[in-house]
């Protein structure tokens, strides 16, 4: 299971990190695009959307379905990544490079409430059947 | 090959061409096309031979086991089909004059009453024309109730996490938020999470049950009560009815309205995207706004109540009365069952389900729920297989082709990994699933002992493996030439 260590993670499989300038970067987990499998469509937000944390805003259509992608934490579109909108088998390829968007949140002491990498771990496995 | 790839000009079939001996003259001639229709050019016999193949081709219930689960994919009467078929039914035009058509309104009013008694509810319309249709009339009327309280900051429908995916498409359609329940692990609704979740904002709730885990949701007069007290409606899926038919009714279970699925639950064809029907029920304080035309009895005289009947109608949802062909064969399909006959239907459907769970269980299959009784389907995880051989559930289902059984549904549920969900429905005998239990294991030897075999099926059918990625990105659906 590929789970890098130095990103966050929210119980609904996106990983998040925290860039130097305090923005976030979000897109969903190498566990994530390997239940849904193969990529055929991706919706990212508006950037200058505002979202509320947990909020639906994003879409990843897969051979097998469609799923939310939720925003983390509270706080402002920055950035949509065009290529991936383009390329969804990116996603499959390398989870963690293709990120979806970027954000700047509200409240930066929220994301220390987002899982590490052993939280989601734990997660992943208590899921499993 | 596309029936225009066979066309050549000039080929006709002039013993099928109708008779054209209406004047135009008095059309408009800007309305009058310029070119004749591209249609193909071809005989009678290059067309008969061209959709007898096509029909050959085709993976139907009316060929081989269907083990769609959640979808009830079960054999369809012939009965039902001669009888919808009579020509005073057939040339019956949908505006003729009521007393002309009693015996069609009768038909409609006793399948109307037929389900009102199967289901519990108040009262039934028969306009769906579908059964996402049927959804959305559902999930309208739950609006209109509260807008017709002043009670319009009811925003959100909750939905859980297991539903259909045209649930929460449904609520949106209608302009509600979606919040999602999660399910525990026996697959029930997660009650803590639904009263967490319940309160003034909530207009309903919509549910499946048995549940598209295939479990029959225990906690059900809990969720109602929870949901009631928060001021919200109760929605019934009837994807699943089947599994409870005349045995267990939505509206004692405390629903406020259910759209049911009759190209499901009774029988009438399904899956080749052509007409469905998806009437709803409700309960008495929905009455006002089932959707219309409603078949009405006035002392024996029937007729389709309208609008003017109905003022606070959610309004019609086509031209007409729904899908009249499909009403009729579930019509047919109830009066031959009967009462007693739709008891059967429920026990046999969970029989046979329960049947073949175990003896997959047995064959060392493992279930996703095993503590669970099964309802009238039931789901099964390949996700040890995959992790052992790389053969996946949809390599399995590819490869089931192949032994002459239709695959059962895969990937959903998606909260099960490498599932399958498989509904046998009562039709089918106990002969039809020991062949598809032997299926299931000769291609689990066939993964242990080569699974590129299998990973490379179907290997009998018109066309190999499908490129599903290519299929959801390129859509061609259009002929060009």
């Amino acid at each position: 299971m590929n789970i890098p260590a130095d990103l966050k993670y929210t119980k609904s499989h996106e990983w998040v990190r925290v860039e130097p300038d305090g923005s976030l970067t979000v897109g969903i987990t190498h566990h994530a695009q390997d239940l849904l499998g193969d990529m055929v469509f991706v919706e990212n937000p508006a950037p200058g959307r505002t979202v509320s944390a947990g909020e639906e805003c994003a879409v990843v259509e897969s051979v097998k379905a469609a799923s939310d992608v939720y925003a983390p934490v509270a706080g402002e579109i920055l950035a949509a990544n065009a290529e991936v909108e383009g390329s969804p088998e990116k996603i499959n390829q390398d989870p963690y490079g293709a990120w979806m968007f970027k954000m700047k949140p509200v409240n930066a002491a929220e994301v220390a409430g987002l899982l590490d990498a052993a939280g989601y771990k734990a997660l992943v496995e208590s899921e499993a059947h | 090959m596309l029936i225009f790839e066979q066309a050549h000009p000039g080929r006709r079939a002039h013993a099928q061409l109708p008779d054209i001996d209406g004047d135009i003259a008095d059309l408009p001639t800007d309305l009058l096309r310029d070119s004749p229709p591209a249609l193909p050019q071809c005989s009678e016999m290059d067309v008969v031979r061209h959709y007898t193949r096509l029909s050959q081709k085709n993976f139907s219930i009316d060929t081989q086991f269907y083990p769609l689960g959640s979808c009830t994919m079960k054999y369809n009467p012939r009965a039902c089909n001669s009888l919808a078929m009579l020509p005073q039914f057939l040339a019956r035009h949908p505006h003729a004059p009521a007393e002309t058509g009693q015996g069609f309104l009768q038909c409609m009013h006793e399948l109307q009453e037929m389900l009102k008694d199967v289901t519990g509810m108040a009262g039934v319309s028969l306009a769906p024309m579908a059964g996402a249709q049927g959804e959305f009339a559902g999930v309208a009327m739950i609006r209109a109730y509260h807008d017709a309280r002043g009670d319009s900051a009811r925003r959100e429908i909750l939905v859980p996490d297991a539903a259909h995916g045209t649930n929460p498409a449904t609520a949106v359609m209608c302009g509600y938020t979606v919040r999602e329940i999660p399910t525990d692990a026996q697959g029930n609704v997660d009650l803590e999470a639904l009263r967490a979740a319940v309160g003034p904002q909530t207009a309903g709730l919509m549910l499946t049950n048995p549940s598209t885990l295939g479990v029959f949701e225990k906690a059900i007069l809990q969720i109602r009560d929870i949901v009631h007290a928060a001021g919200g409606l109760l929605y019934y899926d009837g994807a699943n009815l089947n599994a409870i038919l005349g045995r267990v009714k939505p509206g004692d279970m405390g629903f406020d309205v259910i759209h049911m699925n009759l190209h499901k639950t009774f029988s009438t064809p399904h899956g080749g995207g052509g007409p469905g029907a998806g009437p709803v029920g409700v309960a008495e304080r929905l009455l006002p706004f089932m959707p219309v035309p409603v078949v009405v009895n006035d002392n024996g005289i029937y007729r389709q109540a309208t609008e003017a009947d109905l003022p606070q109608t959610i309004g019609r949802l086509s031209a007409n009365g729904g899908n009249a062909g499909v009403l009729l064969r579930a019509y047919i399909y109830a009066r031959m069952l009967g009462a007693e006959g739709m008891h059967r239907v429920a026990e046999f459907a969970t029989l046979n389900a329960n049947y073949l769970m175990a003896r997959l269980a047995a064959a060392g299959f493992e279930l996703a729920y095993p503590t669970r009784r099964a309802s009238h389907e039931f789901i099964v995880s390949l996700k040890k297989l995959k992790d052992e051989t790389g053969v996946t559930a949809m390599d399995f289902a590819k490869r089931l082709l192949d032994y002459g059984y239709h695959a059962p549904t895969t990937y959903f549920p998606l909260l099960v990994p490498e599932c399958l969900l498989i509904e046998p429905t009562e039709t089918e005998s106990k002969e039809t699933l020991d062949g598809f239990v032997e299926a299931m294991s000769k291609i689990r030897q066939e993964a242990e002992s080569n699974p590129e075999l299998v990973r490379g099926a179907p290997y009998t059918q018109p066309v190999r493996r499908l490129d599903d990625v290519r299929a959801a990105r390129e859509l061609d659906l259009t002929w060009k030439k």
